[in-house]
């Protein structure tokens, strides 16, 4: 063969010269080890650590400054017969339902409506996210203010176009107190809904819409036949992550009503903490958070099977 | 765009995407009208004849500088900037290298602690915290910022790994080969040729961090106690708010100055943003 003569002398790159360390990053496998170390020393530390010291806790009866002995499961038993518990968990779970109902169907909603072409789309778009990142306390607050029993701006909205003719006491009502609460985790949450499944209707091409068109599809079908089956990948993992984060909410109970009126929005978190931390009663506080975890861990599994199922389609 | 009459137009889009961002908004033009109102209009009870909520005649910035001069404000504020930056910074350093490591090299355990830290990604913080106290106050961390700085990484490492991990696996494996060819080591194609590129996913991730510290709630309510040591979120609910009275003009002040630097930040990198939305649920 005549161009293997051509080939170019390896003489050209002088090898650097390689310590020790150089060259045990060279394998894969120490290279791996040395770039996750901070990560998992960071997350055993803080994630794992307490999880096994929340088990530990939930089997004593630890106070704060006060070292427990062994009790066994008696603990959960507690729970089991606790009202306020079954209560918190109830409220949980029609909370979590309810207000991902709706931010699915308004987050739908508003992320076909911007999926149009107009003027200002980026900018509108760029608005539309500041509920979800404005610190959630913050804006909670707002909320409150505009809830407020006598001074209620929403009220007064109400009161002038002739809906109402009392006031309309949001956050005081036991019956309307978890509706109000909802309706700020909907205001909260309807952007990420939006913007994440928006993403996920921009990767659908226009041309199967306009196949669909040309065979006499009305829109409406177009949507349920075209888009909702593209769309169902990205809808339930976008689910998944909202039913996480608002089955496990603490901050806007906490801000809006701290669980009242007579526990109408205790959800398990906010339990947990009044009695683990505002009581002092770690043992039974990490009990309540542990006891929801099964619960929640079902409902990820749930989800994971659809996701899997729906990816595989 | 919505086929047909004008009619139907802004009945299906102008009328619900207004309706849509009026919603919204309202309450952050609410926070700002609260701010700038007096005493004597915002104590008006809803249903009195001369209840004008919209607007104010008499604007003032009183409640801003009560907040500014009689709190701690400021002094949240600055926390809150030193947690925040310095957990997205220790976050970012170790989601990279993970996210590196994880999506390009080979090594046993690899699937495992990849599924390992989605499911960390997962958990949220309201079933750690109370043995988490506990382990603070073991630690002897309570009550000062290493204890959020140390433990805000939790929930932002795993996002921050998996919105690396998808960064990197777009990018194509020819270029570190042809890197290592011309003789680079490992490590330095790691640092000078595939770092660089990945500038772009720093930053989503990054942005992403820091609103997600400057919202953290529940540690910083658990972990801090001395009213010096705040951050601007739990100093506003819990030292403005003196046993029942509720000083809603300082409030919404704080409310207001409090979302000021996230609102800043995100302004900038609104696309950046929407970029680590759209990334953190994608498979």
């Amino acid at each position: 063969m005549t161009f293997t003569t051509v080939a170019a002398p390896r003489s050209y790159a002088r090898t650097p010269r390689r310590g020790p360390v150089t060259r045990l990053l060279e394998d894969e496998r120490w290279l791996a080890i040395v770039l996750l170390l901070p990560t998992v020393v960071l997350l055993g530390l803080f994630i794992a650590y307490p999880f096994i010291k929340g088990i530990m806790l939930s089997v004593t009866d630890t106070k704060v400054g006060v070292p427990g002995h062994f009790v066994g499961l008696q603990n959960f038993v507690n729970v089991w017969h606790d009202g306020i518990f079954r209560v918190a968990v109830w409220n949980t779970c029609i909370y979590t339902a309810i207000a991902t109902i709706f931010k699915l169907a308004l987050g739908l909603w508003l992320a076909v409506l911007l999926n149009n072409n107009f003027k200002g789309k980026a900018f509108t778009r760029a608005f539309i996210l500041l509920p979800f990142i404005i610190p959630t306390v913050l804006s909670t607050l707002a909320w409150k203010w505009m809830f407020d029993p006598t001074f209620s701006v929403i009220n007064w909205g109400l009161y002038r176009l002739g809906i109402i003719d009392h006031r309309i006491n949001w956050l005081g009502d036991p019956d309307l107190a978890l509706i109000s609460v909802i309706i700020v985790n909907v205001w909260r949450g309807v952007p990420f809904f939006a913007i994440s499944l928006l993403a996920g209707l921009q990767t659908i091409s226009p041309e199967l819409h306009e196949a669909a068109a040309i065979d006499g599809a009305r829109a409406w079908q177009r949507f349920r036949h075209v888009t909702w089956p593209l769309l169902l990948p990205v809808t339930l993992v976008v689910m998944l992550f909202s039913v996480i984060q608002t089955f496990a909410d603490f901050q806007l109970v906490y801000v809006l009503t701290g669980g009242g009126p007579a526990n109408a929005t205790q959800l398990f978190s906010t339990y947990a903490y009044q009695i683990g931390i505002g009581t002092g009663l770690l043992s039974q506080g990490a009990t309540i958070s542990l006891a929801v975890f099964p619960v929640l861990l079902v409902v990820v599994i749930v989800q994971l099977f659809y996701i899997r199922k729906a990816e595989t389609h | 765009m919505i086929e047909g009459a004008s009619w139907r137009r802004w009945v299906f889009f102008y009328v619900p995407l207004t309706a849509f961002i009026v919603g919204l908004l309202f309450p952050f033009y609410w926070m700002v009208i609260t701010t700038v109102r007096p005493d004597n209009e915002l104590y008006r009870p809803w249903n009195a004849p001369n209840y004008a909520p919209f607007w104010t005649t008499h604007p003032t910035l009183e409640h801003i500088k009560d907040l500014l001069t009689e709190t701690l404000f400021t002094t949240w504020l600055l926390n809150t900037m030193i947690i925040a930056l310095s957990a997205t910074i220790i976050s970012l350093f170790c989601g990279l290298l993970a996210g590196y490591a994880l999506s390009r090299l080979k090594f046993p355990l690899a699937g495992a602690l990849g599924t390992g830290i989605f499911i960390t990604y997962l958990v949220p913080q309201t079933l750690l915290f109370i043995p988490l106290a506990d382990i603070i106050r073991n630690f002897r961390l309570g009550d000062s910022p290493w204890a959020l700085i140390l433990t805000y990484p939790t929930f932002l490492i795993p996002f921050c790994t998996w919105l690396m991990m998808g960064y990197f696996k777009s990018i194509p494996k020819e270029l570190e080969e042809c890197a290592r060819i011309d003789g680079a080591t490992r490590w330095k194609a790691m640092l000078f040729i595939i770092f660089p590129i990945a500038v772009p996913g720093i930053l989503s991730a990054g942005i992403f961090a820091f609103t997600l510290s400057w919202n953290e709630f529940i540690y910083a309510l658990v972990f801090l106690s001395s009213p010096d040591e705040k951050t601007v979120p739990v100093g506003v609910t819990s030292e403005l708010i003196r046993g029942d009275v509720f000083y809603w003009g300082e409030l919404m002040a704080g409310a207001l100055l409090g979302s000021i630097p996230v609102a800043f930040v995100y302004s900038f990198f609104v696309e950046h943003y929407v970029a680590s939305v759209t990334g953190s649920v994608k498979g």
